[in-house]
């Protein structure tokens, strides 16, 4: 039912945006060309944003230090979940990798798989997004946007946990 | 952002090594830098089809409309942005497009956005309220449906896949309010220091 639901969004928002269009008697044609140029500049110049925040975050996930968090962990959280909360501010495809390795090394309906799918769901690669903006229009001052950021994050986490305890854990038998 | 790469690189290569993990480090490092090409080079067809259909949307006069109902709330949130500015409008379908999950199709309009907002900034290499806005409400990442992670959840044969959406909506939704509600207090502080 989700999946149709999610299916059927977009075509039918691209159907509706071209119908509407029409019948203003817009130039569908020419003004998509003159729109999807945009595309081209707008990828090139975040390039240079996207190496430095790429790097760092690669070098750090190899680095082996993630694992060393993991043994601060309490009984509050699982330890395997460490690494994914480190790592979803700053990669997506990195927190998915870790999300889909929990889900396949507990089992999907662990207690520890549906806590990690709230957390990767309800949240955003912080990182990612801040480099991604800011560069496309080369801010480089952020001022308050990564506190806020962060912030929001480690609410999110807290939330999460919360969360998935009061929905979830009386049914796990942990 | 300057605090931020140095300690990432620092620590990691420190670490790297303590834990003989040096090679992998190094690897990384260099594979990353292709990895930020291929991601931008696969952005460019999806960017220029998203804008082109925004501009559409834009010249039919759909996003003024969407722009004029939810007018009142960006206006409170956003007051550093001119009233007659198509920053309205597509913040709102960037937010829009963010909580359906159309994630291909959010950062082309947010980085429209982006473009919009810095066209009445003052210092362009420094942030303006309206953008730190913005990018806290991007960055808390409000979500309807979490179809990635269901997808995946199904994917690896869990019974009951969507018993997770009413509590990641339950998260999503508070940490989307606290990204806001943080973005206000912090423009209020930031101002005596800048």
């Amino acid at each position: 039912m989700i999946e149709k639901i999610s299916l059927f969004i977009l075509p039918v928002m691209i159907l509706f945006i071209l119908s509407l269009a029409l019948i203003k008697k817009v130039p569908v044609y020419e003004e998509f060309i003159e729109g999807a140029k945009d595309g081209f500049k707008v990828s090139i110049s975040i390039i240079p944003y996207l190496v430095a925040i790429i790097v760092a975050v690669s070098m750090f996930r190899a680095s082996g230090i993630l694992d060393w968090l993991k043994d601060f962990a309490n009984n509050i959280i699982p330890p395997d979940i460490i690494p994914l909360m480190i790592t979803r501010p700053l990669s997506g495809s990195a927190a998915l990798g870790i999300f889909s390795d929990i889900a396949k090394e507990y089992g999907a309906d662990s207690y520890i798989a549906k806590l990690a799918a709230i957390m990767v769901g309800s949240s955003e690669t912080t990182f990612y997004v801040l480099a991604v903006y800011f560069g496309s229009v080369g801010i480089k001052k952020y001022r308050y946007a990564l506190l806020t950021g962060i912030i929001a994050d480690i609410t999110n986490i807290v939330l999460a946990i919360w969360v998935a305890r009061l929905f979830f854990l009386a049914s796990s038998g942990l | 952002m300057n605090y931020i790469f140095f300690i990432l690189i620092a620590v990691s290569i420190i670490a790297g090594i303590f834990n003989n993990t040096l090679d992998k480090v190094v690897n990384s490092m260099l594979g990353a830098c292709n990895t930020a090409v291929e991601i931008s080079l696969s952005l460019i067809g999806i960017m220029a089809f998203w804008l082109g259909i925004m501009r559409i949307a834009e010249k039919s006069g759909l996003v003024q409309v969407i722009s004029k109902i939810l007018y009142p709330l960006t206006r409170y949130l956003f007051k550093d942005v001119k009233k007659d500015s198509p920053a309205v409008g597509d913040i709102t379908m960037s937010i829009t497009a963010n909580a359906l999950g159309l994630t291909n199709a959010a950062t082309p309009i947010g980085l429209k956005v982006m473009k919009e907002l810095q066209e009445d900034n003052p210092e362009k290499d420094r942030a303006t309220d309206a953008m730190c806005m913005f990018l806290g409400m991007n960055t808390a990442g409000f979500q309807i449906i979490p179809a990635t992670v269901i997808a995946i959840l199904v994917g690896f044969g869990a019974k009951n896949p969507t018993e997770i959406i009413i509590p990641t909506l339950i998260v999503t939704t508070l940490s989307f309010i606290t990204a806001i509600t943080t973005a206000l207090i912090l423009q209020r502080i930031w101002r005596k220091y800048d």
